[in-house]
């Protein structure tokens, strides 16, 4: 009953989004200003969006594997690892095409190897890609030989900073991951499948879905979608930061997930709605910037915002929601 | 001796004539609610000092809820509970304790990585100087343990133990704690007989010294070794207290399995239909430490119902022709052609179809919508890329649920809000929109209302009249009866009977169920 009245109270993630911007505007009179500049966007706005994204991107491949009653905490140091192979194969000379590719394919195996262990040998998610989230960052240390790898490949460069119809390259890659995956899940019956094992893997195989494969495919995802977040983010700085690159960014993808309405223990989840929930952690971070509070204040203030939030979904609110819910639908009926 | 013998004539006075006080501890009128669900309905239950009682009854009879209720885990909705004649409230296991109860489980709950006198003393360990004074403690443990017949160094880890060891520590430091009720949930579960027999010999030496003891297990044999008296639960109510030398094996398992079965009349109304086309084939199916190796015919429009007991390898046959635990012995054939069965994916494409007796482990998706629960398992079957789309899935789940005619209020509500008997008739719908060839019902009719039940009786005749084929497990003989047309008895773990036409009446189904050994009726297994 919680689940479809919270569904029904127009959508917590859209006007918590709504409120933390109307917020910053207040704390900041310039916020919502945007200007065309040299062919692209420019504004705060546009700032959130762009840096929201590399968390936007790990919470599109992270809520899949979250509604599979997973988690993937091994996406921060996918990302380090990614920026580290992808800035050492150009700087050894090769194409852009050939470290992308690269990076992706490395990307692609840590989740294979996800994979594997939660599937096949049934380790516990938190601890199989813990597994990975300790060992590397240690093989991403070892790929740049412990030192920053800069580089000045036009094509890397460009997938961090450059634009495309006006919209910073990041953004654009979001966005279109978003759909992409969105579309993969809802188009077909994986979506179904995922939440089916998410809710009742036992059920859910008895039924006939091959969960194993479903949740290789799904770590498989997260993956990717860490690496392209890492090729990204070493692309803005023109190097890989094998100790800083995504460090703790897990967690906020974990946290953008939550808020998108995805629950720990499996189930339901919207890909667009994590990826509003990491846009709200960026707007917050982005507001408490701009308002020229003391940059301390950050994690408290984001601490705070975020336990609102959780609260605003908690089942008990949704039950007290839901009686209002009940009472108008009752009214129009 | 002697005190089991006293225990014995109390026994055959009688509850009125002895008065409130011979019991050790006794339940008055028990009852526990969960939700709209009766788990227990005003039980009596009466335990002496120095004897051996079982408590029996298939599952969700309410033996476990009973046991939790007397160690103070649950409280009671209704009744008392009285230890020494006196009520008393027991707020935990804990505190049950304090009253002399204690327990031991099937899995043994103590720490594996410390020592056996640790494991012994842990809570309540002598000290000497307010420290832990080891040498006393392990010397005490010696002694105890020298009591149970056991001769093993206190100061080993209980972890490098056999579990039959272990299970006689736990005994151990469970009647050390309490000492007057000790209650033994399925403590063989996980043991062999020689160490069976040792546990057996420790439970008798405390019977002797007084002790009363309750015994949990679903193996026949050993309540007959053991107890000298039983207590029978079936759908949370009380079917009879007696003593078992007063019962032969067949009442007992009567009393666990149904009302009044009667022998004679209610024989199978549907002679053996003389369908001649062979569905399925399974020759010396079997699989290690699961099913003995079993032979079966499968014929279209038949219904081959499955008696046993409990614990008897009646799901785990399911379960190997499912493909869930694959065989590893034997072969199967479909229309003469061999089939692999090595996943329930695998037989699922060759339309069989599964119901699990675990409605809320295995069957349901409890936070997904009655339409996703039903389009579900053909959606298995369409694969990842063929989905259906939402008005293709509210045509199914309509039209399924509407034969079904289940009673929800939405096909978008969550399945978890609907009643056990809707539930049923959910997961049933799932698989006829498969459109199955063999479908296997484990239990379909567990736990639901009567109304349910009925359409779940109606449903299997229908689909038989169709010619499908089905193999139905049930703990309700009179239901095995009335739609079975061949009926296999499952019994340790193996096929032991195969009953056909006149044969297909309750009294020769629990005969067959009961017979122990050799004397068991050999038609069966051609």
């Amino acid at each position: 009953m919680n689940r479809m009245a919270l569904r029904n109270v127009v959508n917590t993630q859209t006007v918590a989004l709504v409120g933390v911007l109307l917020l910053n505007w207040v704390l900041f009179p310039g916020f919502f200003r945007i200007e065309w500049q040299d062919g692209r966007l420019f504004g705060s706005l546009i700032d959130v969006l762009n840096r929201g994204a590399p968390v936007a991107i790990l919470a599109i491949g992270m809520t899949p594997v979250i509604a599979t009653k997973g988690v993937d905490l091994s996406v921060g140091a996918v990302m380090a690892m990614a920026g580290a192979v992808a800035a050492s194969l150009v700087v050894a000379g090769y194409p852009a095409w050939i470290a992308v590719s690269g990076a992706l394919a490395l990307g692609l195996a840590c989740g294979i190897w996800n994979g594997i262990l939660v599937a096949l040998l049934d380790i516990q998610p938190i601890i199989a890609t813990l597994v990975l989230m300790v060992a590397g960052r240690g093989i991403a240390q070892l790929v740049t030989e412990g030192s920053i790898v800069t580089f000045s490949d036009p094509t890397l460069v460009f997938i961090g900073t450059g634009s495309f119809l006006g919209f910073p390259m990041p953004v654009v890659i979001a966005f279109a991951l978003m759909v992409l995956v969105t579309l993969a899940v809802r188009k077909t019956a994986i979506g179904l499948f995922i939440e089916a094992v998410g809710v009742n893997r036992s059920a859910a195989t008895l039924a006939g879905i091959r969960s194993r494969l479903l949740l290789i495919v799904v770590y498989s995802i997260s993956g990717l979608c860490a690496a392209t977040a890492g090729i990204i983010v070493a692309g803005d700085i023109r190097g890989a930061d094998a100790n800083n690159a995504g460090l703790w960014l897990e967690l906020d993808a974990i946290l953008a997930a939550v808020i998108g309405g995805a629950s720990l223990l499996g189930g339901r989840f919207s890909i667009p709605m994590s990826v509003v929930g990491a846009l709200i952690i960026q707007a917050m971070n982005t507001g408490i910037l701009v308002s020229g509070f003391p940059p301390e204040f950050n994690l408290v203030v984001k601490a705070g915002m975020i336990t609102l939030i959780l609260m605003i979904q908690s089942p008990l609110a949704g039950h007290i929601l839901g009686w209002f819910g009940r009472g108008k639908r009752g009214a129009a009926r | 001796m002697r005190a089991s013998g006293a225990a014995m004539s109390i026994g055959k006075l009688g509850r009125s004539a002895v008065g409130e006080s011979a019991f050790r501890m006794e339940a008055r009128g028990v009852s526990k609610v969960f939700g709209a669900h009766r788990a227990l309905d005003h039980v009596d239950f009466g335990l002496l000092p120095g004897e051996v009682h079982a408590l029996l009854g298939e599952n969700g009879a309410g033996k476990s809820t009973l046991i939790k209720i007397l160690t103070g885990a649950y409280q009671p909705d209704g009744g008392e509970i009285l230890v020494d004649g006196a009520p008393v409230v027991l707020n935990s296991p804990l505190h049950a304790q304090t009253f002399g109860i204690g327990t031991v489980y099937q899995e043994v709950n103590l720490l594996p990585n410390r020592s056996v006198a640790e494991n012994l003393f842990l809570g309540h360990q002598p000290t000497r100087f307010g420290l832990v004074d080891r040498r006393r403690m392990e010397r005490e443990s010696r002694g105890l343990l020298a009591r149970y017949g056991l001769d093993i160094d206190p100061g080993s880890e209980l972890g490098l133990h056999s579990v039959a060891v272990q299970q006689i520590v736990a005994i151990a430091r469970a009647v050390q704690l309490s000492g007057k009720v000790l209650i033994l949930d399925e403590p063989t579960a996980s043991l062999d007989r020689d160490e069976v027999r040792r546990l057996f010999e420790v439970i008798a030496n405390l019977k002797r010294e007084g002790l009363a003891i309750v015994f949990i297990t679903h193996f026949l044999d050993q309540v007959f070794a053991l107890a000298d008296r039983v207590t029978i639960l079936r759908n949370g109510k009380l079917v009879d207290t007696c003593r078992l030398d007063a019962l032969t094996r067949t009442e007992l398992v009567r009393k666990m399995l149904g009302k009044d079965i009667s022998f004679s009349g209610s024989t199978s109304l549907k002679t053996e239909r003389p369908t001649t086309e062979v569905l399925l084939n399974f020759e010396n199916f079997g699989r290690r430490r699961s099913v003995r190796p079993f032979n079966l015919t499968v014929h279209k429009g038949e219904v081959i119902g499955v008696a046993g007991l409990l614990g008897s390898g009646r799901t785990e046959m399911a379960r190997i022709m499912f493909g869930i635990d694959p065989a590893d012995e034997g072969r199967a054939t479909m229309k003469g052609a061999a089939i692999g069965l090595r996943s329930a994916t695998e037989a699922i494409a060759l339309g069989f179809g599964f119901c699990p007796e675990d409605r809320k482990a295995d069957g349901i998706l409890g936070e997904l919508s009655v339409r996703e629960n039903i389009v579900i398992a053909l959606q298995g079957k369409l694969g990842w890329f063929r989905a259906l789309n939402r008005d293709e899935q509210l045509d199914l789940a309509g039209q399924f649920g509407e034969a079904m005619d289940i009673r929800a209020a939405s096909l978008d509500m969550p399945v978890k809000l609907l009643s056990g008997g809707n539930q049923q008739k959910v997961i049933l719908a799932r698989w006829l929109a498969t459109d199955p060839a063999f479908l296997i019902l484990d239990e379909p009719t567990r736990g639901i209302d009567v109304g349910a039940h009925a359409e779940i009786v109606r449903t299997i005749n229908r689909l038989r009249d169709d010619g499908m084929a089905l193999l139905v497990i049930s703990s309700e003989i009179d239901e095995v009866v009335a739609y079975s047309s061949r009926v296999v008895v499952m019994r340790d773990r193996e096929m032991v009977a195969e009953l056909r036409g006149e044969d297909i009446n309750p009294g020769v189904i629990v005969q067959a169920i009961a017979t122990h050994g050799e004397t068991a009726h050999h038609e069966a297994a051609t």
